[in-house]
């Protein structure tokens, strides 16, 4: 799950270059590829301000993904039924594989895992702000397929015709898993909402405390979008932050209708006129606080990223040595 | 047709459930990412193994009893586990310590317990008992892909730096002498062996001993030698962490009696 930070600017992001003719025939090849809807390959000349602005997007995907494991990881420990468990973990280590394909999508950019964690790990790269809350009980888990990857899907699709490919073709594959997990967190939902008073209450609370987030997920209204623009006109970005969150609301209306919950928002109605359900205002403030490192969660899983990560370093630096040292052996062995 | 006893069944159950949730601790914390997808999928396995066996019990028990009562409403003194699965991701403290998890103790314990599986899994394939045979040949390709991880790291440890080796020795030296309780006779296998559908684990320990006995060579770590206090986990007189385990385990689900999920 993931989405909302292609549009964040991060310590990599600010030096964009704005969009501007073709300074040589390289680039205009590549601007003819990107017009006629082309892709483009590792070993194809790209501008700089394309790449880093693909090594960030790709780069907080990732860590997005990494940083996502944790609020769901939260309940594997105490999930209410074995099948729900088991569930619950496969989904976490999807999440797991899918940084680690984005991470592998980035290196092809000439980036390396190591400096995009070192990115993340001093605060430099930013991660999708979602994460940043706290999943306070089992309805969370759900909750968090039905609105959250139903949110992250609405935003990657698009993805999947990227212009860069092999961020293109590893969405394809993270489209079709977050939509199974969907579809999970949407079937857990309902058997809980058929089940006891207590249970019904934890998915209405799940529900209110997620659905702003959710909202907010797709980033800033298109006036305030910093680099909406010019990914855009390479390829990168596909639909608006504005369209997709609208078709997110049209979409996830009816489904909480189906499921008997209400949406925290007393200004939500069907507008005949638009064709689309109005919404209330989002309270933008708080979303730029979470961004900023001030919201409820983001030292905790920054700091539990970090721990992990200087806990782990025997274990990368045995694996390293044992290589080494069966290297030195297998020549020795050889001479 | 002999069948394997319900309690035999628990056993294998409770062992498989509890080092699932041992081992799904690492979820989200694993020193590389993929030591934290492998373990992942370790104990997906696990719990997938503990649900076949549970599910397989509560049929033939009957009486309402399912896969969840099973795993969610039994206390710890009913869990037939080996003391071996329930401790914690860390070295030897009390139950209420707290400390930093040491992929040193995951590993070397995956190993102990993935050794016996391979051999325990491999003769249970061939029992009468066809349910159980099946989850033992299902078991078995599982238990084979846990020995071939734990048993790889524990070399990259041994062999790798001088903390790796200091560690895994360490895990190996707090762990080793829980793998006596395997071979120790209780009431529930005796009447699994009598059922003609279970094989005497005891058979097994020299297959064992030479699994061990070849990845602490090629790792150059010593096998410490065990005397004293033998642990009595499958008798149902556990070490102090498992109830704590159960507890968070539970505790959603005891909260909720006779709700689905």
């Amino acid at each position: 799950m993931y989405t909302q930070a292609m549009d964040i600017p991060d310590e990599s992001g600010k030096k964009l270059s704005v969009v501007s003719p073709p300074q040589s025939e390289q680039e205009a090849a590549f601007e003819a590829r990107i017009d006629a809807d082309g892709r483009i390959e590792p070993q194809d000349w790209m501008p700089e301000a394309y790449r880093k602005t693909l090594v960030r997007q790709i780069s907080q995907h990732a860590h997005s993904e990494i940083v996502g494991m944790l609020p769901e990881g939260n309940w594997i420990s105490r999930a209410p039924s074995l099948k729900r468990k088991a569930i619950l973990i496969a989904k976490v280590q999807d999440e797991g594989g899918h940084g680690l394909y984005l991470y592998s999508a980035a290196e092809t950019l000439g980036t390396s895992r190591g400096d995009m964690i070192d990115g993340l790990h001093s605060g430099k790269a930013k991660y999708s702000s979602i994460f940043n809350y706290p999943t306070l009980n089992w309805a969370d888990v759900g909750v968090i397929g039905w609105l959250v990857d139903g949110a992250a899907i609405m935003n990657q699709i698009p993805l999947c015709r990227c212009s860069y490919g092999p961020y293109a073709r590893a969405m394809i594959r993270v489209c079709k898993e977050e939509s199974f997990h969907q579809r999970q967190g949407y079937e857990a939902l309902l058997v809980m909402m058929k089940g006891t008073e207590a249970q019904r209450s934890m998915v209405q609370d799940a529900v209110n405390r997620w659905w702003w987030k959710c909202l907010a997920m797709f980033g800033p209204p298109d006036a305030d979008s910093p680099h909406s623009a010019q990914g855009m006109r390479w390829g990168i970005k596909r639909i608006s932050n504005d369209d997709l969150r609208q078709k997110f609301i049209d979409a996830t209306v009816p489904q909480a209708k189906v499921l008997g919950v209400s949406l925290p928002d007393p200004e939500l109605k069907w507008n005949e006129a638009r064709g689309h359900y109005d919404h209330g205002q989002i309270d933008w403030q708080e979303f730029w606080n979470t961004v900023e490192g001030n919201g409820p969660c983001n030292k905790e899983r920054l700091a539990t990223r970090v721990k992990a990560h200087k806990d782990g370093q025997w274990v990368r630096d045995a694996a390293l040595a044992h290589a080494q040292k069966q290297r030195a052996r297998a020549d020795k062995e050889a001479a | 047709m002999s069948t394997a006893p319900n309690d035999y069944l628990l056993h294998l159950a409770d062992n498989a459930v509890v080092l699932g949730q041992r081992d799904a601790e690492w979820c989200g914390h694993g020193p590389i990412l993929e030591e934290d997808l492998a373990l992942a999928n370790v104990s997906l396995d696990l719990i997938g193994q503990a649900r076949l066996l549970y599910q397989l019990a509560a049929t033939r028990m009957g009486k309402g009893a399912t896969e969840d009562s099973l795993a969610y409403f039994r206390d710890d003194t009913e869990f037939r586990n080996y003391t071996l699965v329930e401790l914690p991701n860390h070295g030897a403290l009390v139950g209420y310590a707290a400390s930093d998890r040491d992929y040193a103790t995951t590993i070397v314990r995956n190993f102990l317990y993935s050794a016996l599986m391979v051999l325990v899994w491999d003769a249970l394939q061939k029992s009468p008992d066809a349910d159980l045979a099946a989850i033992a040949a299902k078991s078995l390709k599982e238990a084979r892909y846990h020995l071939h991880h734990a048993a790889d790291w524990v070399v990259k440890f041994g062999d790798g730096t001088e903390e790796s080796h200091a560690r895994a020795q360490a895990a190996l030296d707090h762990l080793f002498p829980y793998t006596e309780e395997f071979w120790t006779p209780s009431a529930i296998e005796d009447a699994a062996i009598a059922s003609g559908a279970v094989t005497d684990v005891r058979t097994l320990r020299a297959a064992w001993d030479a699994i061990v006995a070849d990845t602490l060579a090629e790792a150059t770590l010593k096998r410490p030698e065990v005397r004293g206090y033998v642990p009595e986990g499958k008798h149902g007189r556990h070490s102090e962490h498992l109830s704590y385990l159960l507890g968070e385990m539970q505790g959603l689900a005891r909260a909720h009696p006779g709700a689905t999920w």
